[in-house]
């Protein structure tokens, strides 16, 4: 019970820094970065469901992020609706076109899973690439608007957008400790553990990862048409499946798999690649040997490699008073013994 | 008879791995497949549960037909089975393992979850006691906290064996229980099996021990290129010379 009440300690004192932190930096441009990076984190924790809960690695989620963007853009800005509407429709559609491409993709599995969601990805690219029509093509979709007043909280400034952001992130973060937690995140593993098995202990595997794989398309999509508002303009390439790759990134440094790990992943890697604009390119060669080494030596990212730590530390408290009352005990045994052969 | 195989037949190309096998698990007992190496003892075992769909021939359970059901469904039914492997998620602890066990009896879905509603409580709490039920009744009260990757292979077994249990199954089908530990262990085991049996839930087990199934099974079944060679009890199983020709090749005078 007190590690639990540390732990949300912890977390209270996590979120009441993430709402100061806009009196604290000044710099509207870091703030448009840390706000950036919530997006994606949204975008990530979605992928974390899918790719690090159930163990299918989709490689199309840049191409419902681009879905969830245009769809807020284009109900926006072409048919005029309000933006509120219009980010809960973003949302309907990117997890409609996700139910019925997941009917598709779920009934492979694995690395093939992997292919077919990248080819996938990657035709949803090409559409709103080509579609000039619908999507302006590769000249994109300006004008979008920010998100429209809620009663007298207007969100125009820098500032109300990342209090806007983080809200959706806490929400989604919620979202997804309750479905861990549950009964229903429970089967998703033991999708992931064994999809043979968690079929004769009578999980329908295919109606949980069609949930699943719906969930996660509506969280891009919901990163998406954020970032459309945030953005204010879009082109095709926030689907080109680069993209997808360095959410991919995020995820495997923060920890796949892991609550926290989309967050961490998502901060660290963008704040620090801001750092290292200066390199351009040249960052990759810092990036991918890191990636590998974590990788290889933290599966679980930076917070499996965190709770590892913790683990081995717990374990050594845990097993110190033992061994301190068995040293001495056996001392005492020596001095006993000793004092027998004095005798 | 709780389940009845009937002409039960499935081929992998042009391999036969189980051929013309009629089979009637009996309530209440403790049924045994043995048979030597690539006998089809598991493929019997897909085909029954539903991993498989048999190439011809049916599957009843209770009077009705199984055979193309899918493994959830057959699961529904109240089959339950556990694999030669046992595959457990080691991060988690043992309780957390065997409490999925108990899904398939809930009426539940993401928005309770997401909601944490009335139901999502009762559910929980449903699955949670039903895991400690069957973590007792295999005799892991002590290890429920452990993480499943720091227990013993034996204790495995046993996880594997409550997995099966929550989901309140009927008949329960053991891939080689004993395979991988010792003796002393497998008396456990068997011990274990004895007290399903008691508690009126059927068992239909593979094994190589032969030990072991002599001294347990109520019924056996011999398996050899995917045929049924013998049926009946150990008795009339250790004296039969098809079987005796099967184990050790030739004509023995063992």
């Amino acid at each position: 019970m007190p590690a639990m009440t540390k732990k949300s300690i912890a977390l209270i004192a996590l979120i009441i820094g993430a709402m100061v932190i806009p009196f604290i930096i000044q710099n509207e441009y870091w703030l448009h970065i840390l706000t950036l990076s919530f997006i994606w984190s949204i975008a990530v924790y979605g992928l974390n469901i899918l790719a690090g809960y159930t163990g299918y690695l989709s490689l199309a989620h840049a191409g419902f992020f681009a879905i969830g963007a245009y769809a807020l853009g284009l109900l926006t800005v072409k048919v005029g609706l309000n933006y509120w509407v219009a980010l809960i429709l973003a949302c309907i559609i990117t997890s409609g076109i996700g139910f019925l491409i997941g009917l598709i993709a779920l009934r492979t599995r694995e690395h093939f899973f992997a292919i077919y969601t990248l080819c996938v990805g990657y035709v949803i690219y090409l559409v709103i690439d080509k579609w000039d029509s619908l999507t302006g093509g590769v000249r994109g979709l300006i004008g979008i608007p920010a998100p429209s007043n809620i009663g007298p909280i207007s969100f125009q400034s820098a500032t109300s957008q990342y209090y806007l952001i983080l809200f959706f992130l806490l929400a989604t973060v919620l979202v997804m400790y309750r479905i861990v937690h549950s009964l229903t995140g429970r089967t998703f593993i033991a999708i992931r553990n064994s999809e043979e098995l968690a079929q004769t202990i009578g999980i329908s595997t295919m109606k949980n990862k069609l949930t699943v794989f719906v969930l996660s398309t509506f969280f891009a999509g919901l990163a998406g048409a954020l970032y459309a508002s945030f953005i204010r303009f879009i082109g095709p390439d926030i689907g080109y499946t680069a993209i997808i790759f360095d959410l991919l990134t995020y995820l495997l440094v923060g920890g796949i798999g892991t609550l926290a790990g989309p967050v961490v992943g998502t901060i660290l890697i963008v704040s620090v690649s801001q750092s290292l604009q200066f390199l351009q390119d040249y960052r990759m060669l810092i990036f991918g040997p890191m990636l590998t080494l974590i990788i290889i030596f933290y599966p679980r990212g930076i917070v499996g490699m965190v709770s590892e730590w913790k683990m081995k530390w717990f374990n050594k408290k845990k097993k110190t008073p033992a061994e301190k009352w068995k040293s001495t005990y056996s001392d005492s045994k020596d001095v006993r013994e000793d004092k027998v052969k004095e005798g | 008879m709780l389940i009845e195989t009937r002409n039960l037949t499935k081929q992998f190309g042009g391999l036969t791995a189980v051929k013309d096998v009629d089979f009637e698990i009996e309530k209440g007992k403790i049924n045994a497949i043995i048979g030597p190496n690539g006998a089809g003892k598991s493929t019997f075992f897909n085909l029954v549960s539903g991993s498989y769909i048999p190439t011809s021939g049916q599957v009843i359970y209770r009077g009705k037909d199984i055979t193309k059901l899918p493994p959830n469904k057959i699961a529904e039914l109240g089959v339950a089975r556990t694999f030669q492997t046992t595959n457990l998620f080691e991060q988690a602890t043992v309780l957390d393992n065997v409490i999925v066990g108990h899904r398939l009896r809930t009426k539940y879905n993401l928005l309770d979850a997401v909601l944490r509603t009335k139901r999502y409580k009762k559910e929980e709490k449903k699955c949670k006691d039903k895991a400690m039920e069957v973590l007792d009744f295999v005799g892991l009260t002590n290890i429920t906290d452990q993480l499943a990757g720091n227990i013993t292979q034996e204790e495995k077994k046993r996880v594997a064996f409550a997995l099966a249990l929550a989901t309140d199954p009927e008949v329960v089908f053991l891939d080689e229980p004993a395979a991988g530990i010792n003796s002393g262990e497998t008396e456990g085991l068997a011990e274990l099996m004895k007290k399903m049996v008691k508690r009126g839930i059927t068992v239909c087990l593979i094994e190589h021990k032969m030990q072991m199934i002599m001294k347990l099974a109520d019924k056996i079944m011999v398996l050899n290129y995917g045929e049924k060679i013998a049926e009946g009890s150990s008795e009339e199983i250790m004296n039969n010379q098809d079987v005796i020709e099967a184990y050790l090749g030739g004509d023995a005078s063992a």
